[in-house]
């Protein structure tokens, strides 16, 4: 079924009655060319382009929970392609051209909304930071323009430029950075994938792997045995419990991470502020939420929560650069479970385990990188390669001494 | 959450700093044949559990003692605290 | 003045104290005890507020924190706060309240065209369109949307009010003073506990306010206020009323939020409200039961309002909602408020009950229909008729409406504990595994009978406090009535004909769930996001149930089955100020003064944040109008004669023990084991990932006395990294350290003329001559006549240089006695900035080089890796990406065109190379202008740099346009054989 506003006026009029399903139920069935373990943004990503990009259609998406369970659904919604290093920057700028040609591409409207990220800086040493890693956006085909101070009260005068223990400076923009609903790209990756007859089985819990003489013939699931010719693994928050079932030591970390939304508020922030001197950055959304967040709690968690300094480090953060949100009510927070990296840069890979792959180790970051990796997973699942942007995420890379550490903070994921 | 310190009683966590997995004490012989790759699993891979984590924890605010921890990463419950100095040395770490 | 028309006789309210206050500027008048939505209730006023999609007429729907309709902007200016539950909010003398989400005025909304076109506008219908063209996105499309969605606005102007915040321990925390939770006080306080009773109402009493039950033959108001009277003259005990808490995390710890000054005109600088983290051993969590609706067609129309809403307000408030009301109720306690009105002279006009059988009281002159339903509402800005499911029409001016209850049990979910589905009353309850420390009682656990709350309240209490080692008196439980709460669900009234809400705040319509059963939104999760269901700032109290119940019928599954959501804090929503308290402006972070801060200040220095220090940045003189006059004259004066800076924020770690020389050659990558007592040396330290981690300089004091320095950055990290060394990786060194960056006030003394400067400070016992104390020398001293120092002849600047330190409380003093011996050589304080330049000109690597990717070889001190011993960071450093031969190298960099300035963070492309990612061949850390040389320098990592000494390169700025030529060079650009430093 194809959306648009005819549609709507159509099916209004006759009490939206001709609305189908957006998605299969389907039972498993016994192979399938690739599995998919897990139906978060990437797994459902990584489905979509395999069918539509690389024309594997017979490819099942098993999912323990309910799809879009993952942290796709719990997220501060934020796309951006400032990075620095230059295993990175070309493939979450690959990703952000994807992003933008998203909805039309999949016909559904995920609201991306390019209205810009501004990340502040306080000091001098912060802003040449942020010229170096302005100019590496330029020179890997990003958009980054350099804000004095005057510019950034133009465009945010709410902020504390008077009474600041960190005055601002100035900051760094990606003006086509901004935000998406993440429900809705899971359900509209989803949504295409399974018109190109992918099948999407949810309350399926992947339990083990079938490994026979060091290759994966397919997985057995609480739904019973499948076999694949191709498995991969895209559990991010997940990943070390998932791998060690076929016998792998990750260099991942799964800690929390909050984020928080307030009440509904008539637009005030117009794109998304990150502040330079404290753990704090926010959105508004759609709905008229701020959406904020900070830092990790920084200690390994699986138990989707977190503690109270962070919230309130979080809120001093957020009061301390922009003290006109203290009456502004904290209405939810929620603690998802990150894959935190020994870089702080994720993985894409094959493993030791011929037809098993890997993609995870997002940290805190792979909501903006939903289509990115899905296309690059696909093309290394369907051509056995990497994809150019893709090629340094690879699983040895420490081994080598190729990390990709973007903060310079060493094998500590939690400081990353 | 709450560490009960073998020296100082329950304090917040929020008087110490995180390191990360126990097995970290257990840095590896450089001059072993495979130090290469012993000291990259010692410092890049992770068991990570979902269950029982024995970790490092330094208690910045307080007397600078590192401590072995053992909690559950699913329920936060912290079923041991111990000086990391302990474990180390009954690890047979010495000089 | 409105003449509080619907104000009956009693209550709990104080008649000698009138209130006025404003509602969308109409003056009203109220009682001391009267919360905002009571007091509208009482003038008679129905009609507050919008919703949010369709801009629908709303009235007060509840009487607490539960409220999805009352939602007002209260106070003025940069006191007013949006999205405030009329229901919650006290009355006080002149308080202004607005309405929201309209525009034009509440009465004629100019958004309730949406209403109209509700059939395109169901559940997700913007993911269906405003997808073409692709730029109307955030051109037209999302701007319109986002101006119609969000309630109440921010003033836009900062918070005027402070927070407080503050630490409570207690063995019992009681959360919830209705009757359990008194019952559990009083029973945990007599035996002896240290106990803290929280309520979010400002009143102790919980239901038995707004009921008309007995305890102990007292009308259970008096019982409460009896109770709260004798708890509040026992000092074990803490009462807190206007407390909500709001989280339960890990380990016993609880989140509450108090409002001390919400309830008054001026809160007299006081804070306006104080956040708690409150430290249990056990917690009772006492938090009642929220009643629940019934979806019917029109349901959402003002005058429509909960049961026990309506009770309360007749009850406690003395106002009754309307003049001719029917109730609607599937279970026995909702006839409670068709009684509770009739005693009170209000006219019942109906009850109507879906169950059959026999009335369930005599109403005196109500009709009533068993076996009938509400199927609709008709009235424009409040309701005046209703429509029964059997066709009969009954003209009413409120409609109280009751589906059963359901516990308040979201504390219970906040550490992932998911509620289990008792048939019973209809209801989630609370399901193990519960918060550890927690137990629950009274109607939070489903146990809905006053009666019940009481029992279980205290023996709940004496349950926890007997597991705590406490004596528990065992005495009788109050006496009360043991009254029913029959139910038969009833979710919605499948007879109504026009749209029944479910969520009220977010417009959330039984036809959005079927409509999202409909589309293969099944999952209860899917449910909540594609409708928006319970998303709402009242989280969905009043909806959840309701909703789930209708996607279960709709699945054809049970309740359970069809799931339940899971609650995260808070329970209420708190405040942003509330939660950063008083660490916002200048008071964010405290601020770390160097021992010469007053000094430099009475100099007029400019200081800059280094972290959270304040530094001077530099001091200008009289006649200076640019920062860099200052500077370069700082650095000129240093290099031609002598300069003084503070360098105490520099990290200072003292080292002792017999092993110390061993520990210091295995953490540095360079050897310590034979450095000479009263020598200084240079050193590097690796992660243990190979990268560098800081640099600084170590003295040796003494046999096994030596102290090192750090990185001011890196002054914590760099010391918990040696703890980590000392106690878990070599347990048994003989090494003992200890941070005393905040024990020594340093200063860099450099300058040819340092010596002869120091030389008139220093004791004269000491001999610091060139010989006497050369080049890396370093030894305890005393100064102006017997005060204990150190001296350091160490240089950053590449001047002949010392650095002395002396115990933090004479730094003060020192630096005044260092510069008055200076002034016959002109001497000059310098700051960061001079400081920056001098180790630019002489090519030291500081924050920007050790940027945590860099290795040693980076740096050009890769010889400096001692491969004969361990050290940190050695074997891994040998990874082959890390040696590669076109690896960064660090080099110095200046302009072709002298009179260019160059900038850190531009790029380094070969000529002739495109200006791209693949031709980036490394990037500029830090640059200066060099007085000494005349123009700009830099210093910056470039591929295999060392080898390319002479080539001219390009650097670019594709960001800030900007592309010049520059030649690679050596990084010491001053002094390169570092005669100066030796002489």
């Amino acid at each position: 079924m194809r959306y648009s506003l005819l549609k709507i006026l159509a099916e209004g009029l006759k009490g939206n009655t001709g609305w189908t399903p957006v998605w299969r139920n389907p039972e498993p069935r016994e192979a399938y060319d690739v599995v998919i373990v897990g139906a978060g943004g990437h797994g459902l990503a990584t489905a979509y382009y395999l069918a539509k990009e690389f024309g594997i259609t017979n490819v099942a998406v098993l999912e323990k929970g309910w799809l879009g369970s993952g942290n796709i659904g719990r997220n501060t919604t934020i796309i951006r392609s400032n990075y620095l290093l230059p295993g990175n920057e070309p493939f979450y700028e690959f990703s952000m051209k994807l992003w933008e040609g998203l909805e039309q591409d999949f016909n559904y409207n995920a609201m991306v909304s390019q209205r810009g990220i501004i990340n502040l800086y306080h000091n001098d040493g912060q802003q040449a930071a942020y010229l170096r890693r302005a100019n590496a956006m330029r020179m890997a085909g990003a958009d980054a323009v350099m804000l004095s101070q005057d510019e950034v009260r133009r465009l945010c005068p709410f902020l504390d430029f008077d009474n600041a223990r960190f005055p601002i400076k100035g900051g760094l923009m990606q003006p086509r950075g901004g935000t998406v609903r993440h429900d809705a790209v899971a359900w509209g990756y989803a949504r295409g994938a399974d018109e190109r007859g992918v099948d999407i089985i949810q309350n399926c819990e992947v339990t083990g792997f079938q490994i026979e003489d060091g290759v994966c013939r397919g997985v057995e699931t609480s739904r019973g045995k499948i076999s694949a010719k191709k498995v991969a693994v895209c559990v991010a928050g997940s990943s070390s419990r998932v791998m060690s079932l076929a016998g792998m030591r990750l260099p991942i970390e799964s800690h929390v991470l909050q984020a928080f939304v307030s009440e509904g508020l008539k637009p005030t922030i117009p794109g998304v502020v990150t502040f330079g001197a404290g753990h704090f950055y926010v959105s508004q959304s759609d709905k008229g939420g701020l959406v904020f967040g900070g830092d990790l709690d920084g200690y390994n968690s699986y138990a989707q929560r977190g503690g109270l300094p962070v919230v309130e480090d979080v809120c001093e953060g957020g009061m301390a650069v922009m003290p006109m949100i203290g009456r502004a009510r904290l209405l939810r927070g929620w603690g998802g479970i990150m894959d935190m990296s020994m870089d702080g840069s994720p993985f894409i890979d094959r493993t030791s385990i011929d037809g098993l792959y890997f993609n995870g180790g997002w940290c805190y970051g792979g909501f903006k990188a939903t289509p990115a990796s899905g296309f690059t997973y696909a093309h290394l699942i369907a051509r056995d390669e990497p994809h150019p942007v893709a090629a340094a995420y690879r699983l040895d890379r420490f081994q080598r001494g190729a990390m990709i550490d973007e903060k310079g903070m060493g094998a500590q994921p939690n400081l990353h | 959450m709450i560490i009960n310190h073998p020296l100082l009683g329950p304090r917040d966590s929020a008087e110490f700093t995180y390191l990360g997995d126990a097995s970290l004490i257990e840095r590896p012989d450089w001059q072993a044949e495979d130090a290469a790759d012993q000291f990259h699993d010692y410092l890049y891979l992770r068991d990570n559990p979902a269950g029982e984590h024995r970790e490092l924890w330094f208690h910045e605010q307080g007397d600078r003692s590192w401590l072995v921890v053992t909690r559950n990463t699913l329920t936060h419950e912290i079923t041991k605290v111990e000086l990391a100095r302990d474990v180390a040395r009954s690890l047979g770490r010495s000089r | 003045m409105s003449t509080q028309d619907n104000r009956l006789s009693g209550g709990l309210i104080d008649r000698e104290r009138p209130l006025r206050f404003r509602f969308n500027g109409e003056e009203l008048q109220g009682f001391q005890g009267d919360t905002v939505a009571s007091a509208l209730v009482a003038n008679g006023v129905k009609l507050v507020g919008r919703s949010f999609k369709y801009h629908r007429p709303r009235g007060i729907l509840t009487a607490g924190s539960e409220e999805p309709n009352a939602l007002l902007t209260i106070g003025e200016g940069a006191y007013a706060e949006p999205n405030t539950r009329a229901t919650v909010a006290e009355l006080y003398d002149g308080l202004s309240a607005k309405s929201q989400n309209h525009r034009g005025p509440l009465g004629f909304d100019v958004m309730a065209v949406n209403d109209f076109l509700s059939p395109f506008l169901s559940a997700g219908f913007y993911y269906k369109t405003f997808m073409w063209p692709r730029a109307f996105w955030e051109k037209l499309y999302e701007p319109i949307i986002r101006k119609s969605a969000g309630l109440g606005a921010l003033s836009g102007e900062p918070d005027p009010s402070s927070y407080d915040k503050g630490f409570l321990h207690c063995d019992l925390l009681v959360i919830g003073a209705g009757p359990a939770g008194l019952a559990a006080a009083r029973s945990a306080a007599r035996a002896g506990a240290k106990v803290i009773l929280a309520d979010e109402d400002f009143r102790f009493g919980g239901r038995l306010n707004a009921e008309t039950y007995e305890i102990d033959g007292r009308p259970g108001a008096v019982w409460a206020e009896d109770t709260a009277k004798a708890l509040a003259e026992m000092e074990n005990v803490r009462l807190m009323p206007r407390t909500t808490v709001y989280g339960a995390y890990d380990h016993g710890v609880y989140g509450a939020l108090e409002r001390t000054g919400d309830h008054l005109p001026d809160t007299d600088g006081k804070p306006r409200q104080v956040l708690w983290r409150i430290y249990t051993k056990r917690a009772l969590l006492c938090a009642g039961a929220t009643e629940r609706p019934i979806a019917f067609g029109d349901n959402d129309r003002p005058g429509v309002m909960l049961a026990s809403a309506v009770r309360s307000y007749a009850n406690r408030f003395a106002a009754t909602p309307g003049k001719r009301i029917a109730v609607f109720t599937n279970n026995d306690d909702g006839w409670r408020t068709a009684s509770d009105l009739a005693a009170r002279g209000v006219e019942v006009a109906a009850v109507i009950d879906p169950r059959d059988g026999s009335p369930r009281a005599e109403i005196p002159g109500a009709s009533v229909f068993m076996g009938d339903a509400v199927a609709g509402t008709k009235g424009r800005k409040a309701i005046r008729e209703i429509t029964l499911a059997s066709g009969r029409s009954l003209a009413v001016d409120c409609l109280a409406v009751s589906g059963g209850w359901n516990p308040n049990l979201q504390l219970t979910c906040h550490q992932r504990g998911k509620p289990a589905w008792n048939a019973e009353i209809a209801a989630f309850v609370p399901a193990d595994p519960l918060p550890v420390g927690m137990s629950v009682a009274g109607a939070a656990r489903g146990a809905l009978s006053l009666q019940a709350a009481l029992t279980e309240g205290q023996a709940k209490a004496e349950a926890a406090l007997s597991d705590l080692g406490f004596k528990v008196s065992g005495e009788p439980v109050p006496a009360s009535s043991d009254e029913s709460f029959a139910v038969t669900p009833l979710w919605h009234v499948k007879e109504s004909k026009r749209r029944a809400w479910v969520d009220l705040q977010n417009d959330v319509t039984v036809k959005d769930v079927k409509l999202a059963h409909q589309e293969g939104f099944l999952s209860v999760e899917h449910l909540k996001r594609y409708t928006t269901l319970g998303m709402a700032t009242d989280q969905g109290k009043t909806a959840n149930v309701l909703g789930l119940a209708i996607m279960a019928e709709q699945r054809g599954i049970s309740i359970p089955e069809a799931g339940t959501t899971i609650f995260r804090p808070p329970y209420t929503p708190v405040p942003i100020g509330a939660l950063a308290g008083r660490a916002r402006g200048k008071d964010f972070r405290p601020y770390r003064l160097t021992p010469s801060h007053d000094w430099a200040e009475e100099q007029g220095a400019v200081f800059v944040e280094a972290g959270a220090w304040m530094r001077a940045q530099y001091f200008p003189r009289e006649g200076e109008t640019h920062w860099r006059q200052s500077v370069d004259r700082e650095v000129s004066t240093t290099r031609n004669s002598v300069g003084v800076c503070d360098v105490t924020t520099l990290g200072k770690v003292d080292i002792q023990g017999r092993d110390a020389a061993e520990f210091l050659n295995r953490v540095y990558i360079n050897g310590f084991a034979k450095l000479a007592v009263g020598k200084t040396r240079y050193g590097m330290m690796l992660r243990e990932d190979g990268i560098a981690m800081d640099d600084g300089t170590t003295a040796r004091l003494g046999e096994t006395h030596y102290v090192m320095t750090t990185t001011t950055a890196n002054a914590g990290p760099v010391f918990r990294h040696l703890e980590f060394c000392r106690q878990c990786l070599w347990p048994d060194l003989d090494v003992h350290l200890i941070s005393t960056t905040d024990g020594w006030a340093q200063f860099a003394v450099a300058g040819p003329n340092a010596r002869k400067l120091l030389q008139k400070v220093v004791d004269a016992e000491f001999d610091i001559s060139n010989e006497g104390f050369p080049f890396m020398a370093c030894g305890e001293i005393t100064v102006c006549g017997g005060t204990p120092a150190r001296l350091f002849r160490i240089s950053f600047s590449g001047e002949l240089a010392y650095e002395i330190a002396v115990p933090a409380r004479y730094g003060d003093a020192l630096i005044r006695v260092l510069m008055q011996a200076g002034e016959e050589f002109g001497v000059t304080p310098y700051g960061t900035e001079a400081l920056g330049v001098m180790r630019i000109e002489k090519g030291h690597a500081a924050g920007a080089e050790l940027c945590g990717t860099t290795t040693a070889q980076d740096l050009g001190m890769g010889r400096m890796v001692s491969k004969k011993k361990d050290c940190i960071g050695n074997t891994l450093s040998e990874r082959p990406e890390l040696n590669r031969e076109d690896g960064l190298r660090l080099v110095g960099f200046r302009p072709v065109d002298k009179s260019h300035a160059l900038k850190a963070g531009w790029h380094f492309v070969s000529k002739g190379s495109p200006t791209d990612m693949a031709h980036d061949e490394g990037w500029m850390t830090s640059v200066a202008f060099s007085p000494s040389l005349g123009h700009s320098i830099g210093l910056g990592f470039i591929k295999s740099g060392d080898t390319r000494m002479g080539e001219i390169v390009r650097a670019v700025s594709p960001a800030t346009d900007s592309d010049i030529e520059v030649e690679i060079v050596p990084s010491h650009f001053v002094d390169p054989e570092g005669e100066r430093l030796r002489g």
